[in-house]
This record gives C-alpha cells, sequence and structure tokens, in this order.
C-alpha cells in the first residue's frame, strides 16, 4: 500500500500530509514533484493544501497545469482514491474532476479555527468508517473556502450523495452561524458521481493525534487504509 | 536614476554626518564616488552599524552551555539535545509597517524567516509582537487591519504558523506602532550554515527574486525619525511575495543538504552590500564582483541602485569551486533565478564592476570593523522624578467594583485577540500544542519527546517609568511565562524599540533598560543569543515609550508535561504561589491607566531571587504532574490574572470562588488590580493540595490557598463578583467592538 503526496510550487501541507499518513496511519507515502507524469505504482493519491503559485491568478488555476495532473486525471478515472485537501480542493475543481469552484470567505479574512463537520455519506474512499450523521472537529485554514456552485450543480450534488462533509454546530445542526466561510449549504466537502474521488476544504491531517486537540481527522486516513486493505492493497 | 556629483552636502542627505564623511575619505584615501556614499551609508547607518548601541549591547551574557551561535550571525542558535538546536531572531519592521502596514508587515515576517533559514534551520513557528496607538486614534483601525493581514498573508502562504504574540495600545505609539516579528527554526547541528565568505577563488552566487528599485534606502529610512513627509516614503517600503520565499526556502535547505557550500546570507536591509561585505568580513577576504551578472527585474538601473536595492526573498551563496553546478541545478528546479556574479578574493577589498569598470573599490573593514562607534551621552530626563510620583489614597475610589474589571478584561488590550489569530494559520506544520492565547505557545518537536515553549512579552509603562526595573521585568515576565508552561527558558532574542539615541534622554532610556535586562538574564541564567535594535522611533519630535521586547525560548524535555494557564476542572483548588510578594503595585498599572487615565508613580519591584526560585518550582511542578493550570499575575493583577484562568479556557468559561489574599484594611481596588511581579496563580486537584504543598517548600515558596474552581461566578468574597458567562462575552467581543473592527 502505498500513498503519493504530491508537491507543487507553494505546497505547505505537503509535510504534515506525509506525517499523518506514515507516522499515524502506517501508510507508506512518497513525494511526487508536479513535474513527474506518472503515478505507476501508487494506490492512493493526496493532494495537499498549501498556496500552489502563491495563488495568483486563482487558486489552484496554475496547477492544475503540472504535468502531474494529468497522472491524476488517469488514476481518478480508473477509480484510483485521490483526497483534495484545501488547496488541494481548489486544484481538484479547477481541473475539472470535482464541480464548482471556490471564492474568497464571506468574512474577506483569512480564517483559521477548529469547526464541526457533518459527515453524510460512507460511500468514498475517505468516509468508508465514518458512519452518516458523525460529527467530526477539524480545523480549517483557508482565505478561500468559499464554496460556489449553480442551483443545477448543487442540486444533483445532493440528490447524487456527492455531499460528503457539512459545517454544523457542535451538536450536528447545519446552521449559518457554523458556517466559517459562507459556503453554499455549508458544503465542506464534496465527491465525485463514482465516489473516488473526495475535496474537502477542512485539514484531516490536522487533527490526526490527540495532542494536537483532536484525533478526528485520522478516521479518513484509516477509513482509506481500510479500503485499501479490503481490496488486497 | 542617474549618477550624482559628492559633497558633503550629498553625504548629508544620505544621513552622514560631516564628520563621518572626513572619515570615509581618510579611511579611501580619496573622495567616495557615488556608488560608494550610497554604501558607507547604508553601512553606517544605525539600522546596520548599531553604531550608537554596539558598546551597551557588550554588556548582555551571550554565553552558556547550549549557545552554539551567539550575537552577530543571522539568527542566534541553541542545542536543544538529541543532535538537534533551535535557531531564532527577532527583528523590527516599524517605519516601513507605519508606512504601508500590509507589505510593512509581510516583508518583515519575510525578513525573519529568512534570518532563520539561512542558518539552515526550518522555521516552524513566528510570534509577533504588536503595538498600535490608542483605539479610538484614526489611524489606528486601517493599521491593526493592514498589520494583521500583512503578517498572515506572508506566513500563511509560506506555511509557517504564527503560534503566539502580543498586541497592545497605547498613546505613545500613534505616530509610531511596533511590528516585532519573531521566527524559530529546528536544524540539525551538522547542517548549520553561516554566512561566511571563505576560500580564495569560491564562487559568489547570486540566487532568488531579481533584482528592482524597491527599497532602495530602507535600512536609512529606519534610521531617522519621522514627520510629516513620511507618506512619502512609500517608495522605500518594499514589496513581500511570499511565494517566491517559500520556493527560497525549499531551495536552499535541498541546497544544505549537500556539502556545496560554504556560506550563505541573506539580502535584507541593505541588500547586497551588506550581504557581500558582511559576509567577507566574518572570513576576513574580499570579493569581486561583476553587477552585470546580477539578475534584474528593470531595465537601465545604475550601480547605486543595484547595491542598496531591498528587492526581496534574495539570498547570496559562496559555494565550493567547481560544485557551481549542483547549486544551479537546485535553484533552476525552483524555478529561481541564479547567477555566478563574483568570487572571493584574499586581499580584504570590497571590488564591484559594471560595464567593464571598477565602479566601488572598498577595503572590507572601512565598513564594518572601521565603521563609527558612539558612546553617546546619556542624562536622566528632568521628567523623571514626576512621572514617578503618583499618591494612590488620592485616587478616587470606583463605586462599581464589577464594572471596572469588566472594563478591563474587554479593553482591546486585555481582550480576547481571536480577532487576529483566526487570520493567522497556527497550526500548519502539526505541532502546536497550545493555541495562541496561553501565556506561552507550546509546539512539539517532531521525531523527540521534546516541546518549544515561546513567549513575546514587554510592558513598556514600566520602561517608561523606570526603564532599568522595566527591562528587568521584560525578561522575568517572558521568562515566567515560559516556565509556566512547564519549559525552562534557555535563551532569548529582542528587539530594542527606541527613541532618537542623539537625545541624551533616549540614550539614558536605552542604557538603563539593557543594564535592567543584562541583570536579570545573569540572574535566570539566559543568554541573549540574537536582537535587533530600532532607534529613531519618533514622530514630530514625540518618542514612544522605551519598548525593550523580549521573546523568549523554553525547552521541555517531555512535552506532555506541559502546562497552559486556564483551569482545568471544576472543583480544583487554586493557590497563589510566592504570595509573599503581593503588595500595593499600582504604578504603571492597566488599572491606572484604563480607569483613572493615569501612566506613573513606579513599576512593581523585582526580587531576582524570588524570580530564580519561583520558575524552579514551577518547572519542577510541571514535571512531576502536580499542578493543572499555572498563570502569572501580570497587567490587571490578581482579579484579571483570576478571570484570564475561568475564562480563556478553549471549551468555554468556568467560575471560581476565592478569598481575598490581601489584607483586609487595603481598599478593595487595589487589591483587585495591582501588578506584582513573581505571583503565579497555580490549580491542582483537591487530592493533590498536600504534595504541591510541599513540593514548593524546599523552593522556599510561600503558597497561599485562595478558593476552588466552579460555578457560575468568578467571585472574589467580599470584594466583587461577575458572571463568568459575562465576562467571557466581554472579553470575547472587546476587541473588535473596541476597535470598531467587523466580528
Amino acid at each position: 500500500m502505498k500513498a503519493a503526496v504530491l508537491v507543487f510550487p507553494g505546497s505547505n501541507c505537503d509535510h504534515d500530509a506525509y506525517h499523518a499518513l506514515k507516522y499515524v496511519a502506517g501508510v507508506d507515502a512518497e513525494f511526487v514533484w508536479h513535474k513527474q507524469s506518472s503515478l505507476a505504482g501508487f494506490d492512493a493519491v493526496v493532494v495537499p493544501g498549501g498556496f500552489t503559485y502563491g495563488d495568483y491568478l486563482r487558486t489552484g488555476a496554475l496547477a492544475k497545469l503540472s504535468p502531474v495532473m494529468g497522472a491524476v486525471k488517469r488514476f481518478a478515472g480508473e477509480g484510483g482514491p485521490v483526497i483534495g485537501i484545501c488547496n488541494g480542493f481548489q486544484i481538484l475543481l479547477e481541473a475539472g474532476l470535482l464541480p464548482g469552484a471556490m471564492i474568497v470567505n464571506g468574512s474577506l479574512h483569512f480564517v483559521c479555527d477548529y469547526v464541526y463537520l457533518a459527515a453524510e455519506t460512507s460511500r468514498t474512499p475517505f468516509t468508508g468508517r465514518i458512519p452518516p450523521g458523525s460529527i467530526l472537529k477539524v480545523p480549517v485554514a483557508h482565505y478561500q473556502g468559499n464554496y460556489f456552485a449553480d442551483e443545477k450543480t448543487l442540486f444533483s450534488l445532493e440528490e447524487r450523495g456527492q455531499v460528503v462533509f457539512r459545517y454544523c454546530t457542535p451538536d450536528g445542526r447545519i446552521t449559518e452561524d457554523a458556517n466559517p466561510n459562507g459556503s453554499a449549504r455549508n458544503i465542506a466537502g464534496i465527491c465525485n458521481e463514482a465516489g473516488n474521488v473526495l475535496g474537502m476544504m477542512p485539514h484531516p491531517e490536522r487533527c490526526a493525534e490527540a495532542v494536537l486537540g483532536s484525533e478526528d481527522g485520522r478516521q479518513v486516513f484509516d477509513s482509506m487504509v481500510s479500503w485499501l486493505k479490503e481490496r488486497g492493497k | 536614476m542617474r549618477e550624482m556629483p559628492v559633497s558633503p552636502e550629498r553625504a548629508r542627505e544620505h544621513g552622514l554626518s560631516g564628520e563621518e564623511f572626513e572619515r570615509i575619505r581618510t579611511l579611501l584615501g580619496r573622495d567616495p564616488n557615488f556608488t560608494e556614499l550610497g554604501i558607507f551609508s547604508v553601512m553606517w547607518s544605525e539600522h546596520c552599524s548599531y553604531k550608537s548601541s554596539r558598546i551597551h549591547l557588550k554588556k548582555f551574557p551571550t554565553r552558556g552551555p547550549r549557545v552554539l551561535q551567539g550575537p552577530g550571525e543571522n539568527a542566534g542558535i541553541l542545542d536543544i539535545g538529541e543532535g538537534l538546536a533551535v535557531s531564532f531572531k527577532m527583528e523590527s519592521h516599524n517605519h516601513p509597517s507605519y508606512i504601508e502596514p500590509y507589505q510593512g508587515a509581510a516583508t518583515g515576517v519575510g525578513g525573519i524567516l529568512r534570518d532563520v533559514f539561512t542558518m539552515g534551520a526550518r522555521p516552524i513557528a513566528s510570534l509577533d509582537s504588536l503595538r498600535f496607538g490608542r483605539p479610538d486614534h484614526p489611524r489606528t483601525r486601517y493599521l491593526v487591519n493592514g498589520v494583521v493581514a500583512g503578517i498572515a498573508g506572508y506566513g500563511n502562504c509560506i506555511g509557517v504558523p504564527t503560534v503566539g504574540g502580543e498586541v497592545s495600545f497605547d498613546e505613545c505609539y500613534d505616530g509610531n506602532i511596533l511590528v516585532n516579528a519573531f521566527t524559530l527554526g529546528i536544524v540539525r547541528h551538522e547542517r548549520i550554515w553561516r554566512g561566511t565568505a571563505s576560500g580564495v577563488g569560491n564562487p559568489v552566487i547570486y540566487v532568488g527574486s531579481k533584482t528592482g528599485r524597491d527599497g532602495i534606502h530602507g535600512a536609512t529610512m529606519a534610521s531617522g525619525e519621522f514627520d510629516e513627509k513620511s507618506e512619502e516614503k512609500r517608495p522605500t517600503v518594499q514589496v513581500g511575495d511570499p511565494f517566491t520565499e517559500k520556493l527560497l526556502l525549499e531551495a536552499c535547505l535541498e541546497l544544505m543538504r549537500t556539502d556545496a557550500i560554504v556560506g550563505i546570507q541573506d539580502m535584507g536591509a541593505a541588500g547586497l552590500t551588506s550581504s557581500s561585505f558582511e559576509m567577507a568580513s566574518r572570513a576576513g577576504t574580499g570579493f569581486l564582483m561583476d553587477l552585470d551578472r546580477v539578475p534584474q527585474r528593470e531595465e537601465g538601473m545604475i550601480p547605486y541602485e543595484l547595491m542598496l536595492s531591498e528587492s526581496q526573498e534574495r539570498m547570496l551563496i559562496v559555494a565550493k569551486k567547481g560544485r557551481e553546478d549542483e547549486v544551479r541545478a537546485i535553484f533552476e528546479k525552483w524555478d529561481l533565478d541564479v547567477s555566478v556574479i563574483g568570487e572571493v578574493t584574499g586581499d580584504g577589498m570590497g571590488r564591484v564592476q559594471w560595464r567593464g569598470e571598477t565602479v566601488a573599490e572598498i577595503p572590507v573593514a572601512a565598513l564594518t570593523d572601521q565603521a563609527p562607534v558612539y558612546d553617546r551621552p546619556s542624562a536622566r530626563p528632568a521628567v523623571q522624578d514626576s512621572l514617578q510620583s503618583l499618591d494612590p489614597a488620592g485616587l478616587p475610589a470606583p463605586s462599581d467594583l464589577a464594572e471596572v474589571w469588566v472594563r478591563l478584561m474587554s479593553c482591546p488590550e486585555m481582550a480576547d485577540k481571536k480577532w487576529v489569530f483566526r487570520q493567522y494559520d497556527h497550526m500548519i506544520r502539526t505541532n502546536t500544542l497550545v493555541l495562541p492565547g496561553s501565556d506561552a505557545a507550546v509546539l512539539r518537536v517532531k521525531g523527540t519527546g521534546k516541546g518549544i515553549a515561546m513567549s513575546v512579552d514587554c510592558n513598556s509603562r514600566y520602561c517608561r517609568l523606570d526603564p532599568f526595573v522595566g527591562g528587568m521585568i521584560a525578561v522575568c515576565e517572558s521568562a515566567r511565562n515560559v516556565s509556566c508552561a512547564g519549559a525552562e527558558p534557555i535563551g532569548l532574542t529582542d528587539c530594542l524599540n527606541f527613541g532618537n539615541p542623539e537625545k541624551p534622554e533616549i540614550m539614558w532610556q536605552f542604557r538603563s533598560a539593557i543594564e535592567g535586562m543584562a541583570k536579570a538574564c545573569e540572574a535566570l541564567s539566559v543568554p541573549v543569543v540574537s536582537g535587533n535594535v530600532s532607534f529613531y522611533n519618533e514622530t514630530m519630535g514625540k518618542g514612544i515609550h522605551p519598548t525593550p521586547t523580549v521573546a523568549m525560548v523554553g525547552l521541555l524535555e517531555d512535552a506532555s508535561r506541559h502546562l497552559v494557564q486556564w483551569f482545568d476542572a471544576e472543583g480544583d483548588r487554586i493557590f497563589l504561589a510566592g504570595a509573599d510578594r503581593l503588595g500595593v503595585h499600582l504604578g504603571g498599572s492597566l488599572y491606572l491607566r484604563e480607569a483613572h487615565g493615569k501612566v506613573a508613580g513606579t513599576p512593581p519591584p523585582v526580587d531576582l531571587d524570588h524570580e530564580r526560585r519561583l520558575q524552579e518550582f514551577l518547572r519542577a511542578a510541571a514535571s512531576d504532574r502536580l499542578v493543572s493550570s499555572a498563570h502569572d499575575l501580570s497587567e490587571g493583577g490578581f482579579a484579571c490574572a483570576l478571570a484570564e484562568s475561568c475564562i480563556t479556557r478553549p471549551d468555554g468559561a468556568v467560575g471560581a470562588r476565592v478569598v481575598n489574599p490581601f489584607a483586609e484594611a487595603i481598599r478593595a481596588d487595589f487589591a483587585m488590580f495591582s501588578e506584582c511581579q513573581g505571583v503565579v496563580l497555580l490549580s491542582c486537584r483537591p487530592a493533590g493540595r498536600d504534595a504541591l504543598l510541599a513540593a514548593a517548600r524546599p523552593f522556599r515558596i510561600t503558597m497561599v490557598e485562595v478558593g476552588v474552581v466552579g460555578g457560575e461566578h468568578i467571585d472574589i468574597e467580599g470584594v466583587a463578583r461577575v458572571g463568568a458567562a459575562d465576562l467571557h462575552k466581554a472579553w470575547r467581543e472587546g476587541f473588535a467592538k473596541g476597535l470598531g473592527l467587523d466580528g
């Protein structure tokens, strides 16, 4: 079982994702430079957070052009598990692997804080061990995490069970106050139709150990391990 | 820009006195040309040369068993065991941040990060000490917004967490804010690099961003007072590009894992000039540099501009001869400019060529070792006596003490700083064990069981009233904060922010503060390993309070034994450690300023022997897991320390019921808000009471049990009582409300 952690110019949560995979979840992990055009030998792909290309032009707009993204598309198309966290989510949106877009937070400020997430589906490789209805305490840290999509897309996301996480209160209510950035319908994470590609703004890798204040994020990586094991990886 | 003829008048425009101009002529044996004049002016500026401070800075203790690198390098380095070390420094970016808050603060962060990673360390944490004018001053809101966004914009992008710091307000900073940025990095001993240009014939390599016209004379700007024309100096503020710095950081650390280089230094203040001359000076060598090979962003730049530009995100490297291609390959991988621009020479001369001609030829020593050093006159200000006079009995006693209590806890100085910290990524790199809001930030060191605690501190009102005692307190308090987290203070860095050193009163403040700090450092066995001096913090002739900001670094051998300032559980017993140090001390207190509109009196007395024992006890109690929380009494005295332990908890406020630890005869407002040095509020499980009291005895620390955690109210029996939830709300909202910011 081997996971790729992509590294673009400006990735800065790459070490954190690597740490959570390797030292918490016990997965063999390797950094993959964005100029590589193959993901042969990898069983899962993590597109980590950061400020690829300084967020210049638009978040993720330049990173999607890197050679490795062609390989990610092929990998995802073959059903391989891909998770994009924060800037990684933004890149997956720009690359067209997930629908919608990100705009600046409603507060017009960067926001770094713990939030609560209501999990809605365990159909993805990263949420298999998270029963729907679970509430997770996970931090966010972003300036452009305000998820936006047209009504039709939002309707279809909900219809097809592609909303994976929503911002909620500590007791699980989906309210405006619980929404840290103004995201449409409190959406914090979505998957593609097939369910193997997940994008989420919150950072599970930052809360995978109890000493850091929460280990709820560990379930995302543990789910991935179980999913791969079930498939003999 | 054009070359201009050189004259004593032109030298004066460059901030050089007539005497200094003569000295240059003597050292060169001729008149300097325009480029050379520019080079001398920045290298001999206060900012780069420390000419007024140098003789006093020698008073600091700088040695110790852990010191691997003391002052004089880009950052200090301390051994933390297991082959690891911490590298850290703090630097001011006051003037640029006042003129252009976003870019000024952003490039302050960028500069200090480079100072740390140029030593080979990977930065893991930043803290900032920010001081603004009155919350209701018309410019304050704009400056707070800009500075906080600038720090966030740079730090978040490069991916180094901003884990703590301080934000305070005082009228004296209305026209001259302070932005002091601190960064700490981790480095393996064998990967430590220094800024040295040794080995005749070795190539001098320029890497990073291209050179433009930005920031020319930034160092000189920082060495003069402000006036009504300061706004016009906006073009001297540099513009930051954190994305390029992130690439530079990764490329440099990758390069440093090889042995292809000899030395490396960032191009900070005075850019190419200071990096080249300082590196040659440390190695006792010279250099030959060809400006035509410097990557340039703009056309038609003349040597004067190329040498003085402060364009950001650039480094100068001296590599081993024949290894140039290795260096080039790494920087090209990271899409950065890289160019061999010269070589190390053995004759002690710095030679600069441009278009085939020598445009500057200066002995390296003339700019460094032979730079002027001044023992400026100092004199105690005439107003000092009247400042120190205070008759507490004459202060009107407030009728509603609970109201005053809430007012103090919700003033922007004391209120929850979440509005600020939410904008900083304080969790990235997944080491942050204590989120912002406790006495000290605590980080784990991955791969070990160790932790690092950090605190920045200075009470500038104390320093105004008595700079010697204020200097001692700055050191003691930052060390106490670190000890309250259970960590041993192992070294500090400082930013010494003062007014115009040419005024004897300012020089007296500076000298006195340094002597006080040095005395406390000796008593607590804490070396000063790096730091910076910022003079000329004056606008229209009005100086700031002397503000020697201290950033203390502490080491926890077992990070899991760290402590926080907030109460843990209902039923826990509350104690005052060092209760014999309680007294009526209102001089310079927050209460005096907020409730009576005065900055007067003398700061609370310090007993260094007591301080040392107290801190040793705190660390022992943390290490033996005898306490659940520790928080020192500082601004706002006993009542505010108690309130903070109740309401700063991330899990929500809790109440407490305590007795008044002061004698009944003492006025209630004085008992609540007197500021005492060397007293700490502790809490422990009921069953741990006896063990805690026994542990205090060998350290001769007076312990008084004052109450118990729990209930809906924070109640000082017979004195004042507030609802915990109400106070919590006022404290949470106070910052945005006081500054008129959007929540």
